[in-house]
């Protein structure tokens, strides 16, 4: 049995529906009968192919929300959108800064609960069962919803493989957005994109990551300049990232990006809870850490107990030697 | 100004967690530790207050057999009270009940122009009681500070982004919540030590609170715990302890995936 509506909260950036959103619309379409998407943006004409090409008929839009940040309007709008009678089963967003931010406000305004990180979905008869990863990993949460729909879920980047549906448009439909009232007033006056070069951490084939181990904020540069050679992107575990050394945009786990490479490369990295998350699924893992017990050991193929700091210049000069 | 910071005490990181089999919920049996997540949450407010001149940092958390152990590490730090609801109706509670509880406690604290939060906890790590507490209080919300300063009647924050980070500016009161590394928390003193025994930590359940036992706990909680299983393990491959050779395996190892 599939539900019979399931909203997705779409997000783009530049013209161009992430790759998450597709992902979402995707396993949608595996669950209900009609998928449609949300979108708060002045671009819904231009992502409307994408949306419908992955399974959403139609798509809701805010418009552009002038600077606004999302949760208060577009939770507004939804809510409004459901209260008007036009429920679906379920609300899907991605564990994102703007999905985690409506889908909160969303909660609290709906007096719905909102599963958050998961990994999966399923239909159980008319209703939704999610599969929630704890414990770095090692153990999986099944959990339902006891209460009336909407029900609404967070799930993970690359939980899903995006699919074309070889749909055509989605059908754009303007909805309005409630005055935010007390709650309104949050701001972006100015945007800072910091430049990276080389593939996104998000897509590259090859990560390598550095921690702790590192000893040194110094040493990074060894993470950088092997990432390099290997065409990959840097990555760091979030002790790093809190301690300053490397932008929280380099950040796999978590609170960071979820990276599913073909080669994983941890350098100094003990493998907490919080970074496993993030790596787990990467298809090759080789670890290098000075600690025999270091738990990233476990989930390695192949593991260097050792020096970080001799054995990435070796792997460097091997590499330059080519 | 007046700063409230939501904080959780939680079950020493150090000891691997647990699911109770029978409730499928994590155990709390053991001695709370204030979530480190937490610390910069208070360290901000304690700074924020110092730069205004005046006002005050209050604490609010919602814990089990009235735990207080994590709320006097954040009255060492400095903060000057704390209300705690502990009440045994409160087990099982979904991110929304407890960003109910929360809400209502702090309707409480008079005058606060500003609440502070962790972006999530170091252990549920659901990271929407920020926002749900935002929407419960009708207060605006900015998630993900990295930097907050007050101008007037302004709160002016640098938030994470995926790119990067955006300038926003937010009329008080909010509601904020701040990444970990916003900034570096005080180690508390033995002066702070010894203070934070005597400062006042108001204990209250959920009818203090004016909420009805069923919008909370395992009652209000909209959601359940089906099956606990374990995830599938991933093999671990070989490990050597380098004797000069790791660069070669290393290397043999990627041209083997033909990656090089």
């Amino acid at each position: 049995m599939a539900l019979s509506k399931i909203w997705v909260l779409a997000e783009a950036t530049d013209g161009k529906v992430t790759t998450t959103t597709l992902e979402l619309l995707t396993k949608a379409r595996s669950l209900a009968d009609t998928v449609e998407a949300i979108y708060a943006g002045g671009d819904a004409d231009a992502i409307a192919g994408q949306l419908g090409e992955f399974g959403a008929s139609k798509v809701y839009t805010t418009g552009d929300l002038a600077g606004a940040l999302p949760g208060v309007p577009v939770s507004g709008a939804i809510a409004a959108l459901v209260e008007g009678g036009n429920a679906p089963d379920a609300i899907i967003a991605a564990t994102s800064y703007v999905g985690r931010d409506i889908a909160g406000r969303l909660s609290a305004k709906l007096d719905r609960t909102v599963i958050t990180n998961n990994t999966d979905l399923e239909v159980d008869g008319s209703n939704l069962v999610t599969t929630e990863p704890v414990f770095g990993g090692s153990t999986d949460v099944k959990t339902t919803f006891t209460a009336a729909g909407p029900h609404l879920v967070l799930v993970r980047p690359k939980s899903f493989v995006a699919e074309s549906a070889g749909g055509g448009a989605a059908a754009v439909e303007t909805i309005a957005v409630p005055d935010g009232g007390k709650s309104a007033g949050a701001k972006i006056v100015n945007r800072h994109v910091e430049e990276r070069e080389g593939p996104s951490l998000d897509e590259a084939a090859i990560v390598v990551s550095g921690g702790r181990g590192l000893g040194e904020q110094d040493s990074f540069a060894l993470v950088e300049e092997l990432a390099k050679l290997l065409n990959g992107a840097p990555g760091a575990s979030r002790a790093i990232v809190d301690a300053g050394w490397v932008p929280y945009s380099y950040q796999v786990g978590q609170t960071g990006k979820v990276v599913k490479p073909t080669v994983y490369l941890a350098a100094g990295i003990s493998g907490a809870t919080q970074h496993m998350v993030g790596m787990k699924g990467s298809k090759n893992i080789i670890a290098i850490n000075k600690d025999a017990e270091a738990p990233i050991f476990a989930v390695s193929d192949l593991g260097i107990v050792g020096d970080v700091h001799k054995v990435l210049p070796q792997v460097i000069e091997a590499l330059k030697a080519r | 100004m007046n700063v409230v910071v939501c904080v959780k005490q939680i079950p020493d990181p150090a000891d691997p967690g647990a699911l109770d089999p029978t409730t499928k919920t994590l155990k709390r049996d053991g001695k709370l530790i204030l979530d480190e997540s937490d610390s910069y949450g208070v360290e901000m407010a304690l700074q924020l207050v110092t730069t205004a001149g005046g006002g005050e940092v209050t604490l609010v958390s919602m814990a089990p057999n009235g735990e207080v152990s994590g709320l006097r590490t954040a009255l060492a730090m400095g903060a000057a009270k704390a209300i705690l609801v502990s009440d045994d109706a409160l087990a099982g509670s979904d991110a929304l009940g407890t960003a109910k509880v929360l809400a209502k406690a702090i309707e409480r604290v008079e005058g606060a122009d500003l609440v502070l939060t962790a972006t999530e906890s170091s252990d549920g790590y659901t990271g929407t009681v920020p926002e749900q507490i935002a929407g419960l209080l009708d207060l605006p919300s900015v998630t993900f500070a990295k930097s907050i300063s007050i101008e007037g009647s302004i709160v002016k924050i640098q938030r994470q982004t995926e790119a990067g980070f955006d300038d926003v500016e937010c009329p008080l009161p909010a509601l904020v919540s701040v990444t970990a590394g916003v900034v570096e928390p005080r180690y508390p003193s033995f002066k702070g030590i010894m203070a934070a025994k005597s400062k006042p930590v108001d204990t209250l359940t959920v009818a203090d609170l004016g909420l009805d036992a069923s919008q909370v706990g395992w009652a209000g909680a909209g959601q359940q715990i089906v099956s606990i299983a374990e995830a599938p393990a991933r093999e671990a491959g070989e490990v050597f302890e380098d004797d000069g050779t790791a660069a070669e395996k290393i290397v043999a190892f990627l041209d083997d995936l033909k990656v090089l």
